[in-house]
């Protein structure tokens, strides 16, 4: 996984709430087997019609401009467990989300992924929706800070995500590294206590 | 000190270490795989040479993007590619593997209970949001991304922070015809989508003890839609008597000393939640949706609500945007939105109970002319016990069309699927914009209310109809 420390780009602003990962993602394409390039179907449905051809819509401009933050309301990410749905926000060059608040999985699987997810209130995504109208945000995780020019807003984050992010881990090596013979005295005592189990 | 909630002893006994930045490596007892979620997973392993460390605590069964109208032979296309490479990948990873063929197929979250591979106690994992369902039975079971599946194969093991405990106290008794489908659209109504977020929910209460395994699953099924990934009943004689005998419970002694742990694991009486509501359900009436979130929920006497009349501004654009979507005028009554299509299944709703509650309704009625339903078990085993109990002619005598098992029209990654603009009466449990098909409208409901508005066309009170 890539670390995640700092970052400048513009911002995408979907101020909704509830953008689920249906929206960001449809079902349909969870048929595609890669996991790189799904990025071109990030909010498809918002960016095409039935027949596949693009209609007006905020994402694509952004994009083109190479947006890296998306703004947005309330349970941003909610629903689906898929991570295609942060596969293709990282796949269209979006490494940091802020929104008021997140749906679990996907803050989960952002984390997986080397994409920072900041819980903000409304009022300060609206700070920042307007400062990024004017230009690229900045984003300072070591200093948790996020902002344009004058407009630098604080964020708290978990402990544990923040030094997942910045060190850019591997889970798995982690977990082994750390804990095997955690594991291993684990399973010997629940095999005492729970023998059903295994 | 205080006593301990069934979280809280879930928890406890599932910690393998503290990961030393504030994170709890936690240890995952069982693990369920659906073919649509976890080839990523399977390529993280691949890539590193790495195996799974128990194999045998895996099970593998493909459900999300199966036909329903023939099994093999109707496979084409990336979904047979998906349902070969899960077969591939359990083959080559020594996990146990159900095959679309197999008797004992269908979604991931009727096929565990049913198989008695969920069980009271034990952590469960699966790449999907609704494993929420599995803590009907008093198993700490939550929903994964494929990185997270890939960790699980690899060290047995997931890192999580502590969740924060909600005591959701259902108090009363439901009224006929009115189930935990309908509690748990109006829980989601009232208090908003996110009122679980960050919290594990625990269900309680008189209404809770009285619901059948089947009602527990729906309730915990539903509880990702408020924003929590954690829904708990307490196990109980119910439960009990539900696992005994099943392929994968412990059997004979080990299955009376299983109990007796299961036993120990119901909240303290002195035991403290971080938060609590409470409802009485005894007035409670069938629920719909009306929006294209499950919190837009609303009793089937009432009416679309007017966006000019929400509270803030975010609010009435965000109902706006719904009515637009679904096609809807602010204030009409709901019993006048009609139909094209009903879609009666799902890990929500697709168990024996649910089919047997349609076919009440269904029974000696006709499906409306203009509408399509599908009826689509949630298991080859609820299919043929159905079959068995003769509910498949009831419902094809009434014009509904019988199905293979698997998500289905729930999710629309087979050829079941709405048109833009077809308005669906179902009985899953995300109405989000396009989940059901590109453009589709979908209104929640359960299996009755779906079988009432199939037979009249638009969607009704059920009560009125029995
Ligand atoms: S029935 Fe629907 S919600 Fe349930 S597992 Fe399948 S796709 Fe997911």
């Amino acid at each position: 996984m890539k670390p995640f420390t700092t970052l400048e780009a513009p911002a995408l602003a979907l101020i909704e709430d509830r953008i689920d990962t249906d929206v960001l993602f449809p079902a349909r394409f969870l048929l595609i087997m890669e996991k790189d390039g799904l990025g071109r179907y990030l909010c498809y449905d918002r960016r095409f019609d039935a027949q596949d051809q693009p209609v007006d819509n905020p994402v694509d401009p952004a994009l083109a401009a190479g947006a890296g933050i998306v703004l947005a309301g309330r349970e941003f990410g909610c629903g689906s467990s898929r991570e295609q749905a942060v596969w293709a926000l990282a796949g269209a060059g979006i490494t940091c989300v802020v929104a008021e608040s997140f749906g679990e999985i996907f803050a989960a699987n952002c984390l997986r992924n080397g994409v920072l997810a900041i819980r903000l209130g409304r009022e300060a995504i609206g700070q920042l929706a307007d400062a990024a109208a004017q230009g690229a945000l900045s984003v300072d995780l070591p200093t948790q800070r996020v902002g344009r020019g004058d407009i630098s807003i604080a964020f708290d984050i978990d402990a544990p995500a923040k030094e997942r992010l910045l060190n850019g881990w591997d889970e798995i090596d982690t977990i082994m590294a750390r804990a095997t013979t955690d594991i291993d005295g684990f399973e010997a005592a629940q095999r005492r206590a729970q023998p059903w189990l295994y | 000190m205080a006593g301990r909630t069934l979280y809280d002893k879930l928890w406890d006994a599932h910690v393998v270490a503290d990961m030393g930045d504030g994170s709890t490596l936690l240890y995952v007892d069982r693990h369920l795989l659906q073919e649509v979620s976890t080839h990523q997973s399977f390529l993280a392993l691949r890539d590193r040479d790495r195996p799974a460390r128990r194999p045998d605590v895996n099970l593998a069964v493909p459900d999300h993007a199966v036909p329903s109208d023939g099994r093999s032979e109707a496979l084409t296309g990336l979904a047979a590619a998906q349902v070969a490479r899960l077969a591939e990948n359990a083959h080559d990873f020594g996990l146990p593997h159900i095959a679309l063929d197999d008797p004992r197929q269908g979604i991931v979250h009727v096929i565990g209970p049913e198989q008695g591979f969920t069980l009271p106690g034990i952590t469960l994992a699966c790449g999907d949001s609704h494993t929420s369902t599995h803590g009907a039975f008093g198993a700490l079971a939550f929903g994964i991304g494929a990185s997270d599946c890939a960790t699980v194969l690899a060290t047995q093991c997931i890192v999580q922070t502590r969740a924060k405990t909600m005591e959701v106290r259902i108090e009363g008794e439901l009224p006929a015809w009115v189930g935990a489908k309908d509690l748990a659209l109006y829980l989601i109504g009232r208090f908003g989508a996110g009122f679980g977020t960050g919290y594990a929910v625990e269900y309680r209460g008189e209404a809770v003890s009285a619901m059948s395994m089947a009602a527990r699953m729906t309730l915990c099924n539903m509880t990702i839609e408020a924003g929590a990934r954690i829904g708990l009943v307490a196990p109980d004689a119910t439960t009990f008597a539900w696992v005994e005998g099943r392929p994968y419970a412990p059997q004979g002694d080990a299955f009376a000393a299983a109990v007796d742990y299961w036993r120990t694991l119901p909240s303290d009486a002195d035991a403290v939640y971080d938060a609590t509501l409470t409802v009485d359900v005894s007035n409670l009436a069938p629920q719909v949706t009306w929006g294209t979130n499950p919190q837009d929920a609303a009793a089937i006497g009432g009416c679309v609500p007017d966006p000019e009349a929400a509270p803030t501004e975010a609010a009435k654009a965000q109902q706006r945007r719904a009515l637009d979507y679904m096609g809807l005028t602010a204030c009409a009554a709901l019993t006048d939105i009609a139909i094209d299509r009903v879609f009666i299944g799902s890990c929500t709703n697709g168990r024996i109970e649910d089919l047997r509650e349609a076919a009440k309704v269904a029974a000696g009625r006709r499906v409306a002319p203009n509408v399509r339903a599908l009826v689509v078990p949630g298991s080859t085993p609820v299919k043929h016990q159905a079959e068995a109990e003769g509910l498949d002619r009831i419902f094809r005598d009434a014009g509904f069309e019988w199905r293979e098992a698997g998500c289905s029209m729930c999710v629309a990654m087979n050829e079941d699927r709405l048109t833009p603009g077809e308005r669906c009466a179902a009985t899953s449990n995300r109405n989000f914009e396009g989940r059901q098909g590109r453009g589709g409208r979908t209104h929640l409901m359960s299996p009755a209310m779906a079988a009432a508005a199939a037979v009249t066309g638009h969607l009704v009170d059920v009560r009125d109809l029995v």
